[in-house]
């Protein structure tokens, strides 16, 4: 475990001197900016845009992490050859795969909580009411960060930086359109449709379950159970990616 | 005891395309490096060097045959502890300062904190970067990260030492620094296995060498044996006080013969003709200056099997 936490502390360094966080500069300036030009609203509709907004931003910041440097964290060993050197070390392919996922999780938790940060200081400028929604809103969407950062992972174990980031992007987009998958497979005839469909539904990451900022926005809390299983069945996912990432990673020759 | 074993090693490299055929990098290679030994591997370009060390250091799979490093099966990651690599025209994090990259480095490696600095201090010293320790190296010369990644190499202190290619890239002064840690390490009892193609840096620092030339190994032993088997000898003879008209007429297989005032330089390409020729010199009354075999050189063996393999 030692070692897992040496490679993930190195990718975070990696991180904060390839300047990553300068994203958050421009988070700030955009919810600072939003919540200026939106000062002519009513007060009702100001307060629902500022937290949809910041809620949204929150999540396309992180994602944008999660993805482009999701992608890179095995490709960019090999293709710059410095993974010939860590894996002459006494570090198995699993530990280093588990040390580069959460090297980038330690930076996106970082990014998030001063989004977080950002987020709830402009709310209080605004005197929008801070409700627990919101909390439960931004630690769904950190969840969803863990399981796209897994899916980015896992996908540049095998493909290349272009294929990994077009088939990480495709997957997100499914990922929020299951509900839609799972009405197309009850409407449909065909039962060789239904079945390809609902196998596709129980297959791609079910993102929509992590969604509550629609919600959150309103100041409308999810149940906790909701919140624990949502959590779980987000977890769980990103382990089975990861472990999948591990199986591929074993057998790569460099 | 051996360091390295290698039997029967086999790699084909797969073509991403079914149907087509693999390139074969390694076609049944056997060798063994003894432990406390200097081990040159020689080949050209393309000849199954770097993936031999890669096997050996378990970043990629040999396709069949065995290979056991300190007593183990490659791929092993307990014995990896043992071992350090330098892998060729390294490439390493280069927004690290090369402090960090070596305590980045010694951790992997399961060093303590108190251990880990007291290396650094010593590694970088020993490499002459000690004023660079607080750079980052994105700004170091390429002569710099290879003596910094040699420092990498050996920051856990690794009973054996693989390291391809390391002295490319390295101006003479670089060479020499890099020759003399070679042999401090040999001094320590380390087993060295190097891979290159300068032959000058094999002849000087190897107790042993191997040929390697299209995945095959074609020659291993020490310099000296392998230089002295097969070849010609020539044998240099300098004279004073005999012409060389005289000589000519009364010896054969004379290859060259120079003739620069009283002194008088025949060179010998059969060393059965140096009594005769003494024979000459003193029935001349001439005076003998020297007698110099000559031996072959490793790069004749190495171009001589090169050439050897090519046309079978």
């Amino acid at each position: 475990m030692w070692r897992v936490g040496v490679i993930a502390v190195n990718t975070f360094r990696e991180n904060l001197r390839d300047k990553i966080l300068y994203n958050l500069l421009f988070f700030a300036l955009l919810l600072i900016g939003m919540s200026v030009i939106l000062a002519d609203l009513t007060i009702a509709e100001q307060k629902k845009i500022v937290s949809d907004m910041g809620l949204a931003a929150i999540n396309i910041v992180g994602l944008i992490i999660a993805i482009f440097v999701g992608i890179g964290l095995v490709n960019k060993e090999i293709e710059r050859r410095t993974v010939y050197t860590i894996m002459a070390r006494p570090i198995s392919r699993s530990q280093f795969i588990l040390g580069k996922y959460l090297g980038l999780v330690l930076t996106l938790f970082v990014n998030v909580m001063v989004m977080l940060g950002v987020f709830l200081g402009t709310l209080w400028m605004d005197q929008v009411p801070i409700h627990g929604a919101v909390f439960q809103a931004v630690e769904l969407i950190f969840i969803e960060l863990l399981l796209v950062t897994a899916l980015a992972l896992f996908f540049s174990t095998f493909s290349s930086t272009t294929l990994s980031a077009i088939m990480t992007l495709g997957l997100y987009v499914v990922g929020h359109l299951t509900g839609d998958l799972k009405g197309l497979a009850e409407k449909s005839p065909s039962e060789f449709v239904k079945a390809v469909v609902t196998g596709l539904y129980y297959l791609c990451p079910n993102l929509e379950l992590l969604n509550v900022k629609g919600q959150a926005a309103s100041g409308i809390a999810v149940a906790l159970s909701y919140q624990w299983l949502a959590t779980a069945y987000g977890l769980v996912y990103a382990s089975l990616l990861l472990a999948g990432a591990c199986l591929i990673f074993q057998r790569r020759d460099f | 005891m051996d360091a390295i074993v290698v039997e029967g090693l086999k790699k084909i490299y797969r073509s991403g395309w079914p149907g087509r055929q693999g390139v074969t990098a390694l076609a049944g290679l056997s060798l063994s490096v003894q432990v406390g030994e200097i081990y040159g591997f020689l080949g050209p370009n393309g000849s199954g060097k770097t993936t031999t060390l890669k096997i050996l250091v378990g970043l990629i799979r040999a396709t069949t045959g065995k290979a056991q490093v300190l007593g183990k099966p490659v791929g092993e990651v307990a014995v990896r502890r043992r071992l350090g690599f330098l892998p060729e025209s390294p490439y390493f994090y280069d927004y690290l300062t090369a402090e960090e990259f070596l305590a980045f480095y010694g951790q992997l490696a399961g060093l303590n904190r108190s251990d880990l600095n007291i290396r650094i201090n010593h590694l970088l010293e020993l490499v002459g970067l000690a004023e660079a320790r607080r750079r980052q190296l994105r700004m170091f010369s390429k002569g710099m990260l290879q003596r910094v990644g040699l420092a990498q190499a050996l920051i856990h202190d690794p009973e054996l030492v693989i390291l391809d290619e390391p002295m490319s890239g390295l101006d003479p002064i670089g060479r020499k620094q890099v020759r003399d840690l070679i042999l401090s390490l040999r001094e320590k009892g380390k087993t060295v296995f190097f891979s290159t193609h300068i032959i000058p840096d094999v002849e000087m620092i190897c107790d042993r060498v191997g040929i390697i030339v299209k995945g095959q190994l074609l020659a291993s032993g020490r310099v000296d044996e392998l230089v002295s088997h097969g070849h010609t000898h020539s044998v240099e003879v300098v004279c004073e006080g005999v012409s060389t008209d005289q000589l000519k007429t009364q010896v054969k297989d004379v290859t060259r013969m120079l003739q620069q005032g009283r002194r008088c330089l025949i060179v010998l390409d059969n060393a059965g003709q140096l009594e005769n020729v003494l024979g000459v010199i003193r029935s001349q009354g001439g005076t003998l200056v020297s007698v110099t075999p000559q031996k072959g050189s490793l790069e004749e063996l190495f171009i001589l099997q090169n050439e050897l393999h090519s046309v079978v």
